[in-house]
């Protein structure tokens, strides 16, 4: 019976973050910090004709002004074209600032300002003046979609049975075309960096989803080793795929500081955040499925076309899992792309699935209702018992309880069909549901545990927590498997002076870091294990390592309790004040014979205004089958965070460019809508705990992802149950409800 | 169960732990929090915390100027503006650019960096701080017309070791996850909770003619609304402003399916009629 | 932002004339949006006025039964005052529709009329903008103007005016008091506070330069009882309107004696129609007579390419916040 695992445990970062204590990136305080502020350039492609700086630099407390034409080149590959990689591990082709006068995406920064102060380096850097050859441009993925193509990386999508052919014979069709504006994070703290050089030793804050990359990345610019650079992140404001990547700002803050021999801290404007890292893509969806008049699929075709940028390919593989969710035997599924003259898009937010599951999931319920059938029954006449694209067994899929749990919990049997057939007063409402899948990934990652004589427990490693609460999580699994108390456990991440742990992305860090602690903990016990069975006398001689554990200071018999020795005389007969070991966790070879993916079900209730158009979110249950949970409680709130994240993909988000300069024009808080409190409303979850002895050592699945896929399909699927109208162009503005 | 607050179910005290327990004693005033918050004082979790980033810190500290190091060759600060003002009860005098708003002057010249900066132009409320009692934006607030003004920030609202009820509050909800709107969220809290002590009406209230006495969740919702929460902390919020308001515990709003559950609808099969 | 010269004012007439003195100088109240202007350097002034030591806060009981509310009330202020409460709810609401709760608790009276509009174009130095830089042109004309006017714009402005208070107040039909730099004061009635932005767009009101605003005068009130602002946007808080209406109804019986009907973000102004007043004076307080006035309040609407919705959201809006006012919703 676990202690800790499973049990709701408030964050042990808590109090810092309560009492803005916890620092993040730009906080960090070092000796004559000089402040850089970016200009940035104002057409979408081009050159730069000229840039004046000599105003900028005459303005009081001006430290240097950087442009393309002083600041260094970096790194080995100083090249500004972007030519392939020399090799293939090289794949960092994401742009740098001020390498160039060429112009590759509008907002692109033309200058670094230093100054002595913020106030300083913000107004010089308005004295900046740049003018252009400007080239014409394209950001409008509309009017490049015919230039759609496969990315060059990755296998090219392959054809399931015969597609075409069994779409033509099905006797129930739909098709139709969705579309996903292009999306920005907007985590509430701005990207920032503060970097310090002590000779060619290089020390940076920096707001990141792993160290590791902004430390290789920039080892790599600045021709050092990489052990001579050290990247601290101890709390992250949010970035929900923002900071996977290095993102320019951290080089051109190095940069600035090696020139100027003194710290500099550079941070982004809410403007800047909008093209100083990626975003979702554009993304154009043409679905079209088929179905006997059972309801069973027969064909799904489900193209996506996506912009990409003009210097470097990204993916995000959006009809990805449609290939896994339903069991369908003809099935073709590319995802292509295309270039635009804006910054490289990247991953957001379960990125690819929740926008080809707002199409499939929207086409599903299409289909639904051109057969007369309960959408939720469909997904249930179409279920997947086995991988429809490996034929693997699923390692663990409880997706079919998802589902009715769901539905008894929301009442969906209480759901008339027809659309506008449900009232509250004046109010329309809209019953919806939506499936959400998310993969159950693993990778590599090293933790180190030092366990200490007197009962405490120091654990290691450089992942991140960007919010999901991995600081909570992970001490409560060391606690669990030292036998100690959570308070006992003093857990540090987000440095590069602790051992290797992926990106926290991908919602693999619990099942990745967990495992290495968890592997860590079992490593102490059996160093301790042998330590006790070096006395001829221990009462545990005859076990074996994996027969024992540790408990309240003791080394006991999991079976037999009462057989046990004292820690920490063991530790004193041995000398020893404490053990430390490092446990490098790898996904396992089993692995290899599954199918491994996290699922839920996801119910939706809105209200909508008939006459202003007006949608509320009223109800929201998700329905979560993601293996064991380890804290439900934040876990909850991630459940809780996806639905507000769908919200605002279905009914809010969108980031709107003026394709005549191809500039975004609503780089901003007020005109990109983020939902607000008001927005939101009941978020139930309901947890389908699944015994995965496959995925990982702990069982454990992620769910920072999966909470969200589903939703913004549940939610037009909901608009279309109130109001009859199907809306395929998110968002879901009152305008389009008129 | 699968209750860490639940007391028969939770870990075994020593001494020493209860001894904490009894140390902390905002957190009875909010109910179950009192367990599961264990460990964490202030001394104790933040004192750990604070070490952490501390001995971070404390390396650059030590480093000189470089002799290499550049400097501005006009450093001097144009328009300079004395004000004198209370932040967390503590008088500063303050020589600043006339340009430098609250939220800088906090997180720049006084080591306040508990206000955070979202956006820096009144959009999202991360920065609020209190003046004068009332919740404010600090980025649109100029340093220098604080002149005789008192701030409280987040650094201000703890008594010593004890936490301020909404703080303790938002820890029992998990009113946050990645903590950066935080800070911004419970300033306004604190504010709002004065605002509907005055009666003050809001955008939902149905009758702005009538008294306004206890908040509805819609009536809190609407007053956050000024704070964005991108991690959507959103209904944790709401319930932890709630209880420091009304003493209202909100309920939990998940659960753990229960084996029979799963039994029952697994044994339903494909023509189940809950579906 | 550029560097400015900061000056504490001590009385009125000092900082009109301070302002006046300096074409470069502006006031500063709650500074809520001309910070945030000059952050993105496109409020340029090298003087600040800081009006805020002022004894210009007070809302008091006017001669004749109004009310006069000073200019620096703050905006929470003067929306729970117990006396606009009661008998100016729809100031009040309005009020309450706006920003959020720190924004109120920063920003006065004054300064709310004084707010300039959120078109994209007018904030983004790069683009064009005839009301930031005279003759740089207009790029929310060919551009993107889903939030953009429906009524009285020009070929060289199409931004809105984006605020609420002003609207409830224009249907009130209050007054604005203003003071110049040589103590002289006059009244402007709201309705002509406010410009269309014509040929001169820079110029978002009748204000001239050091002119201070002191007060806004409220006459007494036959519409207390029946009175709504409505606001629709595109969440449910801490957004500006795609359309909002402020209805006020003086009913006699089952019939309107006098309306007043404004929208708020279709123009450069509080876009009031007389017309739908008309429509309504003598009429049964009744859905059907409101859809009239509906139809007629939208009648001469011009939108451009990305508004159009703005034409029937503005019908339904007016609907819904005659019935809510006559308390028939």
């Amino acid at each position: 019976m676990p202690r800790y695992i499973g049990k709701e445990m408030s964050r042990v970062d808590g109090v810092a973050k309560v009492t803005g204590k916890a620092k993040y990136a730009a906080e960090f305080r070092a000796p004559n910090l000089a402040y850089g502020f970016i200009v940035l350039g104002s057409v979408a492609k081009g050159t730069i004709r000229a840039i004046d700086t000599r105003e900028a630099e005459s303005a009081s407390g001006v430290i240097r002004v950087f442009t393309h034409l002083n600041a260094p080149k970096l790194g080995p590959k100083a090249s500004t074209e972007y030519a392939p990689p020399r090799n293939a591990r090289e794949q960092d082709k994401s742009f740098r600032a001020l390498q160039s006068d060429r112009i590759y995406f509008n907002a692109q920064p033309v200058a670094l300002v230093v100054a002595e102060t913020y106030e300083q380096a913000r107004y010089a850097a308005r004295l900046v003046k740049v003018t252009y050859n400007a080239e014409k441009h394209t950001t409008d993925t509309e009017a490049v979609r015919e230039r759609a193509r496969v990315p060059s990386q990755g296998p090219p999508p392959r054809p399931r049975g015969n597609p075409e052919e069994a779409m033509k014979s099905a006797p129930v069709k739909v098709e139709a075309e969705y579309r996903i504006p292009i999306e920005h994070h907007n985590p509430m703290e701005p990207h920032a960096a503060v970097a310090v050089w002590e000779g060619d030793r290089l020390t940076i804050f920096d707001k990141t989803q792993e160290v590791y990359g902004v430390r290789r990345h920039l080892a790599s610019l600045f021709n050092v080793p990489e052990e001579n650079v050290q990247v601290i992140s101890p709390y992250v404001g949010g970035a929900f795929g923002s900071s996977l990547r290095p993102n320019y700002y951290p080089s051109l803050t190095a940069m600035a500081a090696r020139e100027l021999k003194r710290p500099v801290k550079v941070v982004y404007t809410r403007t800047q955040m909008f093209t100083g890292h990626g975003h979702r893509p554009y993304t154009i969806q043409k679905i079209a499925l088929g179905a006997e008049a059972s309801g069973k699929l027969s064909a799904m075709i489900h193209e996506a076309v996506h912009n990409t940028s003009t210097f470097e390919e990204f993916s995000d593989n959006t009809t990805g899992f449609t290939r896994q969710v339903y069991a369908c035997p003809n099935l073709y599924a590319p995802t292509k792309i295309t270039d635009t003259d804006l910054n490289t898009p990247t991953w957001m937010r379960a990125p690819g699935a929740v926008s080809g599951m707002f199409a499939l999931e929207c086409a599903m319920d299409e289909l639904a209702y051109a057969l007369k059938i309960d959408p939720l029954e469909l997904r249930l006449i179409n279920y997947a018992e086995v991988d429809p694209e490996s034929g693997k067994p699923f390692s663990s899929k409880a997706l079919r309880e998802c589902y009715r749990l769901g539905a008894e919990k929301f009442g969906w049997k209480n759901r008339k069909f027809e659309p506008r057939s449900m009232r509250d007063g004046r109010l329309l409402v809209g019953w919806g549901t939506a499936t959400g899948v998310w993969g159950a990934f693993q990778s590599p990652a090293t933790a180190r545990i030092t366990f200490r004589g007197e009962g405490t427990a120091h654990v290691v490693s450089a992942t991140s927590d960007i919010g999901p609460g991995t600081y909570t999580v992970v001490t409560m699994i060391a606690a669990e498997y030292l036998g100690l108390t959570p308070e006992r456990v003093q857990f540090e991440l987000g440095d590069t002076k602790f051992p290797r742990a992926p990106a926290q992305g991908g919602s693999q860090t619990t099942a990745s870091v967990g495992s290495a602690v968890h592997g860590a903990a079992l490593a102490v016990t059996a160093r301790l294990f042998a330590l006790a069975n070096q006395d001829a006398n221990s009462p545990l001689k005859g076990a074996v390592a994996s027969d024992v554990e540790m408990l309240d200071g003791r080394l006991r018999l999991k079976n037999d309790p009462s057989r046990f020795v004292q820690i920490a005389e063991v530790m004193r007969h041995n000398n020893l004040t404490e053990i430390t070991e490092t446990f490098e966790s790898k996904p396992s070879e089993e692995r290899r014979k599954y199918a491994m993916l996290a699922h839920g079900a996801q119910f939706i209730e809105v209200k909508v205004d008939p006459d202003l158009g007006t949608v509320r979110v009223t109800r929201a249950i998700e329905v979560t089958a993601c293996g064991r949970v380890i804290n439900p409680k934040a876990s909850h709130s991630q459940e809780i965070g996806g639905v507000v994240w769908g919200i605002g993909m279905a009914l809010t988000e969108a980031t709107e460019i003026d394709h005549r300069y191809g500039r975004i024009m609503n780089p901003n808080l007020q005109h990109y809508h983020v939902p607000v409190n008001a927005d939101v409303h009941e978020v139930e979850t309901l947890f389908v705990e699944e015994d995965d002895q496959i995925v990982n050592p702990l069982g454990v699945k992620g769910m920072g992802e999966l909470g969200m896929v589903g939703i913004p399909a549940a939610i037009a699927n909901a608009v279309f149950h109130a109001t009859g109208k199907r809306i395929r162009e998110l968002p879901i503005t009152p305008d389009k409800l008129l | 169960m699968k209750d860490y607050s639940d007391e028969t179910s939770g870990p075994e005290l020593t001494a020493d732990e209860e001894a904490l327990l009894k140390e902390m004693p905002t957190l009875t005033d909010v109910g179950q929090a009192r367990r599961t918050f264990l460990g964490q004082t202030i001394t104790g979790s933040l004192g750990l915390f604070a070490l952490m980033l501390l001995e971070k810190e404390q390396a650059l500290a030590a480093l000189g100027t470089s002799p290499e190091a550049v400097f501005a060759a006009a450093p001097a600060l144009e328009n300079p503006v004395k004000v004198v003002l209370k932040v967390n009860g503590a008088t500063k005098t303050l020589e600043l650019d006339s340009r430098m708003v609250l939220l800088d002057a906090l997180r720049e010249r006084l080591e306040l960096t508990g206000t955070k900066k979202g956006c820096d132009q009144g959009q999202c409320g991360a920065c609020t701080v209190l003046v004068d009692g009332r919740r404010v934006l600090s980025c649109l607030t100029l340093a220098a017309t604080l002149e005789g003004r008192e701030v409280t920030t987040i650094e201000g609202l703890a008594k010593g070791e004890e936490l301020h009820p909404v703080q303790a509050a938002f820890i029992k909800y998990d009113g946050f996850q990645c903590g950066y709107c935080t800070p911004g969220q419970i300033c306004s809290a604190v504010g709002l909770l004065e605002e509907a002590r005055r009666g003050e009406v809001s955008h939902v209230t149905e009758d702005v003619t009538a008294p306004v006495r206890q908040l509805t969740d819609d009536e809190i919702r609407e007053r956050m609304s000024g704070n964005i929460c991108r991690c959507g902390a959103y209904p944790k919020i709401v319930a932890a402003i709630q209880e420091a308001h009304s003493g209202r515990e909100t309920a939990r709003t998940w659960r753990f399916v229960e084996e029979e559950e799963l039994a029952r609808v697994r044994k339903g099969g494909e023509a189940d009629e809950t579906v | 932002m550029r560097p400015f010269k900061y000056v504490r004012a001590i009385n009125a007439d000092e900082a009109a004339r301070a302002v006046a003195s300096n074409p470069q100088a502006k006031f500063l109240a709650g500074g809520t949006n001309i910070l945030d202007l000059m952050k993105e350097d496109v409020e340029r002034p090298n003087e600040l006025v800081d009006l805020t030591r002022l004894k210009l806060a007070e809302i008091k009981t006017a001669p004749g039964g109004g009310l006069t509310i000073g200019a620096l009330a703050k905006n929470t202020d003067t929306a729970n005052h117990p006396l606009i409460r009661k008998n100016y709810p729809l100031l009040t609401q309005a009020i309450v529709a706006g920003a959020s709760g720190q924004l109120r608790n920063m920003a006065t009276n004054g300064g709310n009329l004084m707010q300039r509009t959120r078109c994209q174009y007018f904030y983004d130095t790069a683009m064009p903008c005839n009301k930031r830089e005279p003759g740089s042109g207009c790029g929310a004309l060919e551009g993107l103007n889903r939030i953009h006017a429906i009524f009285g714009w020009s070929e060289k402005c199409v931004a809105t005016y984006p605020g609420d208070m002003a609207n409830a107040l224009y249907a009130l039909e209050a007054v604005v008091r203003v003071r110049n730099a040589e103590g002289r004061e006059r009244t402007i009635p709201i309705g002509e506070f406010h410009r269309l932005p014509g040929d001169t767009p820079e110029r978002d009101n009748n204000l001239q330069h050091g002119e201070l605003i002191t007060a806004i005068e409220l006459p007494k009130s036959p519409f207390a009882k029946h009175s709504y602002y409505l606001k629709v946007r595109d969440r449910a808080s801490y957004a500006f309107a795609l359309v909002a209406v402020a209805a006020a109804l003086e009913l006699d019986g089952g019939r309107v004696k006098q309306a007043r009907i404004v929208l708020g973000g279709v123009a450069h102004k509080p876009w009031r129609s007389p017309e739908a007043e008309a429509a309504l004076s003598g009429r049964p307080a009744s859905e059907e007579s409101f859809r009239r006035a509906a139809e007629a309040a939208l009648k001469d609407a011009k939108p451009l390419a990305h508004n159009a919705y703005k034409v029937e959201l503005g019908k339904r809006a007016v609907v819904r916040a005659l019935m809510r006012a006559s308390r028939l919703a």
